[in-house]
């Protein structure tokens, strides 16, 4: 019974309940980080430890936590996990932490982990904790790894840098398509994604918060007329 | 019961405490790393400026091939010594912003904005196994849109010709201004002349060089999009191998060879 219960908090965020195309959170990073998949891949291994740990480190003291400070108590841990993260990535990885710059910091932000912390390891054990966060960080991964492969093959001719389709500007055939270099397609992207999601699981569609109405200005005059 | 005052304190102060720790562990243990990535980085730079750098070998066997020298601003000259300071870690650019070993720079003759002026630079001497030069690689600095670019730059043993440039800090816009880091832009470089008539007459123009023109290898293509980086590179270059940059180094170095 437990197996299956870490099996399903473990692989459920990966496609059902995705945290950034069921819940649309962190997608400031996946814009921000996925034009070149190198430079992703670090990004998702980055949020995925941290999101893992600060649920392992959080669900261990949720029983100590004062509610009356608990997101502060939270902040504390990520934060600090972030700056050890950051830190570990400028001494062993310098490249890549100069092109991720800010962004390492900006895990802090991420709503994905401060949203786990919150509705996950202040109500679970420490374990089932850790891989909720382990499989939520997996789950912006796929979603990150999806949009950086279609980003950089389509905009720069390449994946990791290694060259898949010669550039016309090189002599070869493919002419790069520079939108996909910009911020803005990964927007376009995850669009589609979310389409496509939602299309194959039909549950995940929300029921619309309001009706549109037809034209109805006449009928609608008439009524205040009759109000007043 | 978890929320009584001293219990909230309590935990706070636990909380900061552990986190702190754990922070200024990694900070202080990753210190030495990370200062020598960001030195690698540099010479990095300074290797690929001279065309001799390759990836598979150390990087400090590799720059020990260069040939470090201090350079007296107000004479021109070559020093092997400075004070107590050791040629291999004397930073430049952090003793251009110590008011005790720098010099600010007439607005009037401050073309590329650089400000403050370091009284003793550093540059490196490229020679081959018989101790003859092959290159000289200058530091340059100077003002693009958004902030100083910072690179080196080498020229030929005839003192005139270049042969490499390169920026390892700049903030210009990605896309127009910081093409300052494309190879094919940098490319451009390579075997442009920058004296005539002992005047600096190097420019990155704007559009592209027309190769008929007789003041072609004096010129650069300008970075489309990006005219104030353009002339920020041209301003800095017209400084620094003018009568208050590298001129009368470059005059006793070819005096000397």
């Amino acid at each position: 019974m437990k197996v299956k219960q870490y099996k399903d908090v473990l692989s459920k965020p990966l496609i059902e309940e995705n945290p950034i195309t069921l819940q649309i959170l962190g997608i400031c990073s996946a814009l921000a980080v996925t034009s070149n998949l190198s430079v992703t891949l670090v990004m998702c291994v980055a949020l995925t430890s941290v999101v893992s740990f600060s649920n392992l480190f959080i669900s261990l003291i949720r029983n100590y936590i004062p509610s009356s400070v608990r997101i502060i108590v939270q902040m504390t841990i990520i934060a600090s996990l972030v700056i050890v993260v950051d830190e570990l990535l400028k001494a062993y990885d310098y490249e890549t932490s100069k092109k991720l710059s800010v962004f390492v910091g900006l895990i802090i932000t991420n709503c994905i982990v401060m949203g786990r912390a919150e509705a996950f390891a202040m109500k679970e054990k420490p374990f089932i904790s850790f891989l909720d966060g382990l499989g939520n960080g997996l789950g912006y991964s796929v979603i990150l790894i999806a949009v950086a492969v279609v980003r950089e093959l389509l905009g720069a001719g390449t994946l990791m840098g290694y060259e898949i389709f010669s550039l016309v500007s090189n002599g070869g055939w493919y002419p790069a398509n520079n939108l996909l270099l910009l911020p803005p397609s990964s927007f376009i992207l995850i669009g589609l994604m979310i389409w496509g999601i939602r299309e194959y699981k039909k549950d995940q569609i929300e029921p619309n918060e309001f009706k549109l109405s037809g034209h109805a200005t006449a009928p609608d005059l008439r009524k205040k007329e009759a109000n007043v | 019961m978890n929320d009584s005052i001293i219990k909230t304190l309590t935990v706070s102060f636990l909380v900061c405490l552990f986190c702190s720790l754990i922070v200024s562990y990694a900070a202080v243990n990753l210190r030495d790393l990370q200062n020598l990535n960001k030195l690698n980085d540099q010479r990095i730079k300074i290797l690929k400026t001279a065309a001799i750098y390759s990836p598979n070998e150390s990087i400090e066997s590799q720059f020990s091939r260069l040939t470090p020298k201090f350079v007296d601003f107000s004479t021109g000259d070559l020093l092997d010594q400075y004070g107590d300071y050791d040629l291999n870690t004397y930073d430049p650019v952090y003793f251009s912003k110590q008011p005790s070993h720098s010099t600010p720079i007439p607005t009037s003759e401050d073309i590329a904005i650089v400000k403050n002026k370091e009284n003793i630079g550093k540059i490196y001497l490229l020679k081959d196994s018989s101790e003859n030069l092959e290159k000289v690689i200058l530091p340059i600095r100077g003002y693009g849109l958004w902030g100083t670019l910072y690179g080196y730059i080498a020229i030929d043993s005839d003192l005139n010709t270049i042969r490499g440039l390169e920026f390892y800090a700049h903030k210009e816009t990605p896309g127009l201004g910081a093409e300052v880091d494309n190879p094919k832009w940098k490319a451009l470089w390579d075997g442009k002349s920058i004296y005539k008539d002992d005047q600096v007459e190097i420019e990155v123009i704007k559009g592209k060089v027309d190769p008929s023109n007789k003041m072609a290898t004096y010129q650069v293509d300008g970075l489309s999009g990006a005219t104030l980086t353009s002339r920020g590179v041209t301003n800095m270059l017209v400084y620094w191998f003018g009568e208050s940059g590298y001129k009368e180094t470059l005059k006793k170095i070819n005096y000397e060879s």
